[in-house]
């Protein structure tokens, strides 16, 4: 059983076609890698996935159930996280806070109105576990607005990760960071529980290649081709719709 | 400063309101009808508080609750021989708490200026039920002779407002309580992460709207206590507690007093009502452009309300010590 799979998914917008018999299977433990040139539908097919928004027709699929018309709340308590490309996190917050609002949802301790958030020792020092494999423990304390923009990426996989997904969607985990900082985050995505089922939305083609087993090239709303890092690389299709731009620019 | 990392505990400064209210009692016994005016619009502001300033709820239409409550008793008093306090303050309650619910179910799934919209339009159909409706309501002349019970069959509501002053800051007080409880609580934790981001919030897997309908529906409830409070109070109720006006009073109060901190709720009444009984005695025409100018230096200068200026000078203190 896949645990996330998608059936002759398509999504258009008026005459416009941007995904078109979308068919994509991530197993246990994939790491499964999407990429694609500008406007092929990339993040399109990512809000399908986590039912931001609707598909014209055809079926998502996670761990088997049906979740096409499954709202997105729904959708991550059975176990699909994602992270944003631009993050998107309770800036006025302190760190760990981030990331206890969330394991407070998973653990269903987020709907309580008597008894003090902060009399909740259990979710307190999971988060701050999580932070200090993450290797953010010392900025638990920090406003998230006052965090240098690297670590901001952290704490947007560090709240991913504390829902526990079995299926975890990263949406460009390293846009906008410096690379001095973007090894930290590598090597972050490299040590993440095996069990989870990963997709990888990237530009940068350095990690994709070093961080997925699998990659789907996807071109004007369609998958153009599907194979190991190997295979795409020499796909010559894929050098000329997306490879072949890149080393001429 | 609530959720995870705060400290629930109460801080002594959290005492001086009530500690104010004891020696107010003692101090002005002229003064405790509008004593209990203040009291009462503290609760409302407050019961705003949780859902603009915590939840980020923007609406224009929270008299609609108010009204109701205000109503709800009114009509229980002058028109059936249900006159126990508590009865009126509960089923106002009741019905406030039903028509938070119902209208909250609708609206919450909107936002923004459509939200605001149609918060407005609420609280204005009520008005002109209550305008039309006239042997329920009275209409415009207003519906006096709202017989209240003495409270617990033993303290009559007497001309100079000692019962009324003790009776508000009581329930001021299961208010404030229940709100600050609240606030602290993972809910509240949860509803600043509505208020911050709610993008985030769903992709965290909580029901944001149902979690916004709930607290709707408490506010409500709380507000409909308040306007029951009112009307106990005057024995009388008129058409003023519906509509845009008071909504607005309860919003530009939150905003003196500052907007998402539980104590902006209790200064912005008091700057508001005594500065609008001031200005009123020495200036009855034009009392409302003070209230307005005070609104404009605020919303200009401390955006915070008084209790952002009282932060701010605290924290600079801090720095130069």
């Amino acid at each position: 059983m896949y645990s996330l799979e998608t059936k002759k998914l398509c999504k258009s917008f008026g005459a416009l076609v941007v995904a078109q018999n979308i068919d994509f299977r991530l197993a246990p433990g994939d790491r499964h890698a999407l990429i694609g040139p500008n406007g092929a539908g990339k993040t399109t097919f990512v809000n399908m996935l986590t039912g931001a928004l609707p598909p014209s027709s055809g079926a998502i699929l996670l761990g088997g159930e049906d979740v096409t018309r499954v709202p997105q709340s729904a959708r991550v308590r059975r176990g699909l996280g994602r992270t944003f490309q631009v993050t998107t996190l309770f800036r006025s917050l302190p760190v760990l806070d981030n990331v206890a609002l969330g394991i407070a949802e998973r653990e269903g301790v987020a709907k309580r109105m008597w008894a003090a958030a902060s009399s909740h020792k259990d979710i307190i020092e999971e988060s701050k576990s999580l932070l200090a494999e993450l290797g953010i423990a010392d900025d638990a304390a920090t406003r998230v607005a006052d965090l240098p923009y690297g670590k901001q990426r952290l704490v947007e996989i560090a709240i991913a990760l504390g829902l526990k997904p079995k299926v975890l969607l990263l949406d460009e985990p390293a846009a906008g960071v410096p690379s001095t900082e973007s090894a930290r985050i590598l090597e972050v995505l490299d040590r993440l529980p095996k069990e989870i089922a990963i997709l990888i939305i990237e530009h940068d083609m350095d990690l994709v290649f070093r961080f997925a087993r699998r990659i789907t090239v996807l071109v004007q709303g369609t998958v153009l081709v599907e194979g190991t890092p190997e295979e795409i690389a020499r796909d010559v299709r894929v050098h000329q719709v997306y490879l072949g731009e890149q080393t001429h620019a | 400063m609530n959720g995870y990392s705060a400290d629930p505990g109460i801080r002594w400064t959290e005492w001086l309101p009530w500690v104010a209210a004891v020696v107010f009692f003692f101090l002005l016994p002229g003064y405790l009808s509008l004593g209990a005016r203040i009291l009462i619009f503290i609760l409302f502001a407050l019961s705003l508080d949780l859902i603009l300033g915590y939840a980020g709820i923007v609406t224009l239409g929270h008299s609609a609750f108010f009204g109701l409550g205000a109503y709800t008793a009114g009509a229980l008093g002058a028109h059936t021989g249900i006159t126990d306090p508590f009865l009126q303050l509960a089923a106002a309650a009741g019905l406030s708490a039903l028509l938070g619910l119902a209208t909250g179910a609708v609206i919450l799934r909107t936002r923004a200026l459509t939200l605001l919209m149609l918060t407005l339009a609420i609280t204005a159909i009520l008005l002109e039920i209550a305008n039309k409706w006239t042997s329920m309501t009275g209409g415009a002349d207003g519906l006096s002779g709202v017989k209240v019970d003495p409270i617990l069959g033993w303290f009559r509501f007497d001309l100079y407002g000692k019962t009324a002053f003790i009776y508000c800051l009581a329930l001021l007080f299961v208010g404030w309580w229940v709100v600050r409880r609240i606030i602290y609580s993972p809910y509240g934790a949860m509803l600043t992460g509505i208020r911050e981001n709610t993008a985030r919030m769903n992709a965290i897997g909580a029901p944001v709207y149902w979690r916004l309908v709930l607290i709707y529906t408490i506010s409500a409830t709380m507000a409909g206590v308040a306007g029951a409070l009112l009307t106990q109070v005057n024995q009388f109720v008129g058409l003023n507690v519906l509509g845009l006006e008071p909504s607005g009073d309860v919003l530009v109060m939150l905003i003196l007093g500052g907007v998402g901190r539980l104590y902006g709720a209790f200064i912005g009444p008091v700057v508001y009502l005594i500065a609008q009984d001031y200005l009123a005695k020495q200036y009855p025409e034009f009392w409302f452009l003070g209230i307005g100018i005070l609104l404009i230096i605020v919303v200009l200068f401390a955006r915070g309300g008084v209790l952002g200026i009282l932060d701010n000078v605290f924290t600079r203190n801090k720095k130069a010590l």
